[in-house]
């Protein structure tokens, strides 16, 4: 038991190295940043200097807004069409349901490069570059999302979705009322996924927004770094910090309810 | 009042029918008993009247109303599982009161947040939940409101199911074999507790269920089907006294019906391994001879059978032998005083009245039979 956790606990430490070299980092003057000799813990604090100069020189806050509108704007729509289509590719019998089922299957395939040129040609015909539209139109269908929520519906016992239609739903309630509460795992899983992908997504920003408008935090940083840091690392990872922030508290809230998420749906009743 | 009537319904999985043309009615009030072995195609029968399935052909009428082609939320019907199917993230309160806010409130008042902004809404959700607290109260859940499914009993799961179901008061109930996952002694209990309700209710009932005790003991009407067809459809007193089909007869009953081969002659004399069985019938050539264990029993002339060995049941005795000549088992349920002088290994002669006796043809319907003046000889 104890080298178990002698284990994690090792295993853990160098998960979490790089985190805490750049929380360290943010704090640091420069100079000590640079020295040969390897510290985590500063000799002195820089820490209202770096962060200040974020705050100052870049729109910090608003890169934050919009990687929240854009991630939340995926998510949404993400869910919005992925979980009726995982219930029907798993629960009704319609004409094509193999070949509907065997395109998301290809569709899992295609890497999300191959589609970037023909989508900019696209956004940039429509007037749509440099737009929150633009940032979240191209992800709202997400192929492993609905063989996520397929797969996981299919799981659900069929006299449930019998016992709501006698009951008097229709397919769309059984969809938002019955099955999505009970596959809060597979949506709390798949959300984390999703937000922490795009959250993090610095290709398809870089081809489509120019200048601070619209520019979300991965492109923030880097931003801040070609325009003001130049080799001002204490501020560039006081920068990433901040970044990375909201990401890491919507983490650990979404962890309880992915833990609380299995323990009470009660599916093995 | 409503009853349930279906016609001519066939139903095919691929090349292998299920049911074969099956008609039943269910009179208005009446608690219909569905019961054969698994696989014989009672639970596809009710999933087609709930409208869960389709039927190939045939007719469903509930009360006055064709619902042949209607959707299952149309067809005024409420069912249990054998799964109970309840909401796993509805309290129980939220579980019974779902079929009555499907139903009385539209879709707007039934959105999250904008249902409650709406005029009405509130009303009518308090008359839903006072309905709630009305029907969940005489099955003993008004302690058990606030919780989860996951976190109830099989038998209280159960209730909740049942609660559900009633709370609708709907033309018919379906109840596909709501017992089967309770323990023994529950089941007694629950099967008492579902009569009251049906009572109480006076609606029609159809319920499937594999145990033919549950049938007799619960319902004012046994259907007995079997490889897809309905093969019997009596009260349970002339089901078990009074079976048309072999198959009936060897399905209810327990122990299961003795069977043995016998024959009637040109004059219709009925005889079993050559000794006339003192009784005489219409039909020709082979029969079977079936006796209820109850219906045997030791005496001086009868069948001639060896006693293998004596089963105490507490309130009774089951004599396990072997008819003689051919070595078919027998069973014979005695008192339990009858055990005295009874000993295995012993030869002895069950006689039976020839009232008791059922014959059926070589196609296992039941022939007509009349005492014949002998009883079998010594």
């Amino acid at each position: 038991m104890r080298a178990r956790i002698a284990v994690l606990a090792l295993l853990g430490a160098l998960v979490l190295m790089p985190y805490l070299w750049m929380v360290a980092a943010s704090v640091k003057p420069v100079s000590e940043i640079f020295r040969a000799s390897l510290s985590i813990w500063p000799e002195q604090f820089a820490a209202a200097e770096n962060y200040g100069k974020v705050l100052t020189r870049v729109p910090v806050l608003h890169y934050i807004w919009n990687g929240i509108v854009v991630c939340g704007g995926i998510l949404l729509f993400q869910l919005l069409f992925a979980v009726p289509a995982g219930y029907a590719l798993a629960k009704l019998r319609f004409p094509g349901r193999g070949i509907a089922f065997g395109a998301v299957m290809l569709g899992l395939l295609v890497p999300p490069h191959v589609p970037a040129l023909p989508l900019y040609v696209a956004a940039s015909g429509l007037g749509l570059l440099d737009s929150y539209t633009a940032l979240i139109a191209p992800f709202t269908i997400s192929a492993f999302a609905i063989f996520l929520f397929r797969q996981f519906f299919s799981a659900l016992p069929d006299d449930l979705l019998h016992a709501a239609r006698l009951d008097g739903m229709g397919e769309w309630s059984i969809v938002w009322r019955v099955v999505l509460p009970n596959a809060w795992p597979a949506a709390t899983a798949f959300a984390i996924f999703s937000v922490v992908s795009h959250w993090n997504d610095l290709f398809w920003p870089l081809i489509v927004v120019q200048g601070h408008e619209h520019a979300t935090p991965a492109l923030g940083v880097l931003y801040f770094r070609s325009e003001e840091a130049g080799d001002d690392f204490g501020a560039m990872m006081a920068a990433a910090v901040l970044m990375t922030l909201p990401l890491v508290l919507a983490f650990l809230l979404a962890q309880r309810r992915f833990v609380e998420g299995i323990a009470t749906t009660g599916l093995k009743g | 009042m409503a009853g349930i009537t279906i016609s001519g319904v066939v139903r095919q999985f691929g090349a292998t029918p299920v049911l074969q043309g099956v008609s039943l009615t269910v009179e208005p009030g009446e608690f219909m008993a569905l019961v054969g072995p698994s696989g014989c195609g009672k639970t596809t029968l009710m999933r087609i009247i709930a409208g869960i399935e389709t039927a190939d052909a045939g007719e469903i009428v509930i009360g006055n109303r064709t619902v042949t082609r209607l959707r299952p939320a149309e067809r005024d019907i409420a069912m249990v599982f054998q799964s109970y199917a309840l909401y796993p993230h509805l309290t129980v309160r939220e579980n019974i009161a779902v079929p009555l806010a499907m139903r009385r409130l539209s879709t707007p008042e039934r959105m999250p947040l904008l249902g409650r902004l709406l005029p009405g809404t509130r009303a009518k959700r308090a008359a839903i939940g006072e309905e709630v607290v009305r029907a969940a109260a005489p099955l003993g859940l008004a302690a058990l409101l606030d919780r989860r499914p996951g976190q109830l009993s099989g038998g209280q799961r159960q209730r909740v199911a049942l609660a559900r179901a009633i709370i609708r008061r709907p033309a018919a109930f379906l109840m596909d074999e709501p017992l089967s996952n309770l323990d023994a002694a529950l089941r007694v209990q629950t099967r008492r507790e579902i009569v009251d309700i049906h009572r109480a209710a006076g609606v029609a009932t159809l319920y499937v269920t594999h145990d033919q005790a549950e049938a007799l003991t619960m319902a004012d009407k046994v259907a007995v089907m079997m490889g897809g067809e309905l093969l019997q459809v009596a009260s349970p007193e002339a089901i078990y006294a009074d079976p048309a089909d072999l198959r009936v007869a060897g399905f209810i009953g327990s122990p299961r019906i003795n069977t043995l081969a016998a024959e009637a002659d040109a004059a219709g004399r009925v005889t079993v391994a050559g000794l006339p069985a003192g009784l005489r019938t219409e039909a020709r050539g082979t029969l079977t001879l079936a006796l209820r264990p109850e219906a045997l029993r030791p005496a001086p002339a009868g069948l001639p059978a060896v006693l293998e060995h004596l089963e105490f049941l507490g309130d009774g005795l089951l004599l396990h032998a072997r008819h003689a000549p051919d070595g078919a088992p027998l069973i014979a349920r005695l008192e339990p005083e009858a055990r005295e002088g009874l000993q295995p290994g012993a030869a002895l002669r069950l006689g039976f009245a020839p009232g008791r006796a059922l014959l059926f043809g070589a196609d296992g319907r039941r022939v007509a039979t009349r005492a014949d003046a002998a009883l079998v000889a010594a």
